[in-house]
This record gives structure tokens, sequence and C-alpha cells, in this order.
């Protein structure tokens, strides 16, 4: 049975455009999918078990998203809530998603999907051989892991869908199972289910109007066709089949729970001047396995701030930073008895090589140098106590023993910031299951409006 | 003369926390054909650091692309990294003589 999702946009909290989700919402949809997540930011989110977007900005798009699903009668769907898509931030997005329901007066069932994985799982899927490692992979460590999620597939959305859910907020899935999973459980073509849903998962990505967020994809029996709705929006066989480059290592397979999606095969051809169909795209089934993800804490950071604009300086950052260096760990093994093992102080030159480090091949005259000093020890206390000890040294340290000592620019007091934790990712591993469900839960809500006394 | 002068766009992101991807888009089939030719596979591993049996490569004439793949330097988010997005890695490649 033909398919039609309605795809806000590549993600919740982006924004998308008002007008063209109306008229995705007239063009009569089966099911509105959108994703709330990725590991693009970095590992902080999954870590701490928080989301990177503001809930202002994802109250305020979730209540259009809502009152669309209302219009449209039909399901919508999120996947990877707040960012990481942890059980945390399901519960963050549910509570979200109620607040709402009281204020727009809706009664709703929501389906919470689950995907966060008790440590003890994953070992004991690991004993029996059932984790696997994908390169280039971390080596297994789990008992310090503050979350681990596994990626759900289709089957586990299709499971929430069948509860007969309003609203279905998923936690970690792959950023393609929300949209292929009502295309799959119909009957659509698996090879066009799969890749339509690469194509339309992050929204308007795939047109020449990228910011615009809405589109539509209509799945059936031999593929896909995609359609942008903002106004001058296009589609083209170009930019459609160039979306199989982002963001993937490989450009013709992607691997999906329970097998791959190969679109080395695939016709893009161009219905009229906005839409484009697709064809030939194949689903290779395999083992069922789902993707893990998982953080731990990797230190405490306090950062400093320096401005070298003495031009003398600024020549000479690198010789600069690297005799600061050598001062400062010895005067951090006198003065507190830390050993270079026990912390780590880096300097980075913003004008230099910040962002390339070891790769950067140009050089050129900077008119200053920002010189970035990061610490990471054991403790938060630790990491601060060495910001505070090496903060006069940044501020005045020579470049030779024979001159009058320099004062740089801090750009604020104090000039150390306490970071917080850092996290770091902790697994590239694969986990089998026998059951798709059996890592996952499903817990269904009914939301009533509240009768005024 | 530079990559950069002759392509379209060259461009790279995270392809999750662990790996790379830079996608040269050159635009006229003759620039691909002259990049698919003389853009030599090792002089791109040496540029990133990387042994060249860890950089994939896919040559895309449908698409005039190609794209290389390499295991981030460090991983992301690390203490080490740079560049969360890994967006920035693209420039060496764009600026990499001819």
């Amino acid at each position: 049975m033909p398919t039609r999702v309605l795809v806000p946009s590549g993600v919740l909290g982006l924004g998308f455009d008002r007008e063209a989700l109306a008229r995705g919402v007239a063009a009569r949809p089966d099911i509105i999918c959108i994703d709330g997540g990725s590991t693009d930011s970095g590992p902080f989110s999954l870590g701490a078990g928080q989301s990177k977007y503001s809930r202002a900005a994802t109250k305020s798009e979730w209540r259009a998203l809502m009152l669309a699903r209302a219009e449209a009668g039909v399901p919508l769907v999120i996947g990877t809530a707040g960012t990481c898509g942890t059980d945390s931030t399901v519960d963050w997005m549910y509570d979200i998603t109620a607040e709402l329901a009281r204020e727009l007066g809706q009664e709703l069932r929501v389906a919470r999907l689950y995907s966060s994985q008790p440590a003890a799982r994953v070992a004991e899927a690991a004993a029996a051989d059932r984790v696997t490692p994908l390169p280039p992979s971390p080596e297994l460590r789990l008992e310090d892991l503050t979350n681990i999620v596994a990626l759900a597939g289709a089957e586990q959305i299709q499971a929430a869908l069948e509860t007969g859910a309003d609203i279905v907020i998923a936690g970690r899935t792959t950023d393609t199972a929300t949209i292929a999973a009502l295309p799959l459980s119909r009957g659509d073509a698996a090879g066009g289910a799969w890749h339509g849903a690469k194509i339309g998962e992050c929204g308007a990505l795939c047109s020449t109007n990228p910011t615009s967020g809405v589109i539509l994809v209509d799945f059936d029996q031999t593929g896909f066709t995609v359609e942008p709705l903002a106004t001058g929006a296009r589609c083209t066989p170009h930019s459609v089949s160039a979306h199989m480059l982002y963001e993937n290592s490989d450009p013709f397979r992607l691997f999906e729970p329970g097998g791959y999606l190969d679109v080395t095969g695939a016709t893009y051809t161009a219905l009229d001047d906005r839409r484009v169909r697709v064809e030939g795209s194949v689903w290779v089934p395999g083992r069922y396995t789902v993707k893990l993800e998982g953080a731990r804490i990797a230190g405490y950071q306090t950062t400093i701030l320096a401005i070298l604009r003495d031009a003398h300086y600024a020549a000479n950052a690198q010789a600069w930073v690297d005799r600061l260096t050598g001062f400062l760990h010895r005067e951090i093994e006198t003065r507190m008895g830390l050993a270079r093992a026990d912390y780590m102080l880096e300097f980075r030159l913003i004008g230099v090589d910040a962002a390339l480090g070891a790769l950067e091949n140009r050089t050129g005259s900077p008119v200053e140098v920002g010189v970035l000093g990061i610490i990471t020890a054991r403790t938060q206390a630790e990491a601060s106590e060495i910001g505070k000890l090496i903060n006069p040294f940044v501020l005045h340290y020579p470049l030779t023993d024979d001159e009058d000592l320099p004062t740089f620019a801090f750009p604020y007091s104090p000039a150390t910031t306490d970071r917080g934790a850092l996290y770091e990712f902790a697994l590239n591993h694969v986990m089998v299951l026998d059951d798709p469900m059996s890592a996952f839960r499903i817990e269904v809500s009914e939301i009533r409006t509240e009768v005024p006394a | 003369m530079t990559i950069g002068d002759l392509v379209l766009k060259v461009r790279s992101k995270n392809a999750g926390p662990f790996w790379v991807t830079i996608d040269v888009f050159c635009g006229r089939p003759e620039v691909f054909e002259r990049l698919t030719r003389t853009l030599r596979t090792e002089d791109v591993a040496r540029l990133y650091q990387v042994a060249p049996d860890q950089l994939k490569r896919f040559d895309i004439p449908d698409l005039r692309v190609i794209k290389f793949s390499l295991p981030r330097p460090v991983v992301q988010g690390s203490a080490a990294d740079r560049d969360m997005h890994g967006a920035q890695y693209a420039a060496l490649l764009e600026e990499m003589s001819l």
C-alpha cells in the first residue's frame, strides 16, 4: 500500500517553514516523522543524558507538530528524542508533550520507546560472543559508562505504532528508522523504504533549499518519490543522489538493524522540476544486530584564554608556549605534587593551528594569536586548582629571561573557566538480538485533559 | 593550482564519532576525469597522515564526486579533538596542490 510520509525537518529544534508544513498536512500524509538527535555535536549529550537543544525551542516546534498531527489525524513520531535518546531524554520529551497536551486540550495516547541499555545486558551479550566491534573500535570497557544506548530500527518503531499511539517518542533510533517503519509494515519495497528514509532523514537537505525543512516522501511497491514543500525548493536527481554522501562513510551501503541498503543500482529520475523518483535500491537482509553507543567521563576540564597581540610574541607563539609548558609542569609538580600522568595541560594556538594541529600545513603571520589552555584532570577541583596556579604565568611569562615581564590580554575575569566533565564516546560495536524487542521496552500513557472543578 | 581552484566544493563532516568523510564535488565531467586520473590516493593519505589502506576512496561518475573516508585521527570529542564536527578537515584537500 502506498505510504506518504511527511518530514518537517532534519531535526527538531532547527526550525522549519510553517507554510510548507501546512501544505504537507493538506497533502494527507499517513504519518509525520522527525528526528530528534544525532551524535554530531559530540559525546556530552549522551554522557550526561541531556538534550543539547533548548527546552523552549523544542517546545515551540513540537507544539506546531502536535497541532499538525491533530489536524492530519495520523501518528507523529520522533526518533532519538532529546539529542541522544537515553531514557532520561525520552522522559524529558514526554514531559514537554504532556505539558503541551494540557495547553492545547489534546487527549492523546503516547508510546515511549526506551533504548537505554543496562551495562549488565551488554556484558552478558559480550560474554556470549554477541557483541562485535566495528573498525576502528575502542576497547570494550563497560563498568564506567554513564549511558549506553542501542539504536532501534524499524521493528521497534512498528511495535510502538501498533499500540495505537497518537505520538511515539522514541529513544535512540537509526536516523532512518522512524521514516522506514510504516512503509515497511505496509509492504512497500524494502530497498525503497530504507533509501527514501535516508534521503528524507535530513528534511530538505536533499533539495536545493536545505533550510526550508519540510519534505514529502511517497513510498510504494517499486521505490519512492521525494518532493520538497517550501515555495521555490526543488529536488533534482543530483540533489537527491548526492545526499547518500552526507555523513556517510560509504555512499552506496547503509547498515541498519537486520541488513543493509545497497543503492549501487538506484536510478534517479526527475518527474518534473521539483519531484524525483528513485527505483532500483536493494535491501540485503542479514543478521539482526543493533549498534551500540556509550559514553564515559574522561576527566574534568578547566580552560584559560589569553591573546598575544604583541608582534614579537605573536610571531613566536609556539616557542613561548613550549617554554611556558615546561615551566608549568615543574611548578605543578613542585606546588601540587602532581606527576605528568595525573593531568593533561595543552595550549592550542588560535591563528596558527588550533583547528588542525599536527595536520596543519599552512603558515602565516597572524595579527594576534589566541592561546587556549586546556587542563584535563581527575576531578574538577584539581583542574580548577591547576587553572588558578597557571593563571599568573599565562598572563606574564616571558619568552626569554632577560626581558621585562609582558602582560597579555585576558578577555574576562576570572581568566579560567571550569567546563565540568569531559565525556568520551566509548563504544563502536553492534549487539546481536534474536528478538528485536529484547533490548527495548515500550510504555504507553493516556494523557487526558483535566476537567475543571 | 590547487584542487579548490578546479572544483565546485570540497566538504568534510563526521560520519559517526569514529570516521570523517570528505567529498570533492568536481562539477564538470572533465574536471572529474582529470582529478580521478591525477589525484593519487597515497598523496591524500599522506596529507591526512593515515596509512593508505585506511583511506577509503569512491570515484562516483554519476555525481562527479570523489569521496574519501578515513578513521578520525582522534575520536570525536575526545580530549585531543580540535574539530567536533570534522568540517575543517576539508581545507587540507581543498588547498592541496595538483
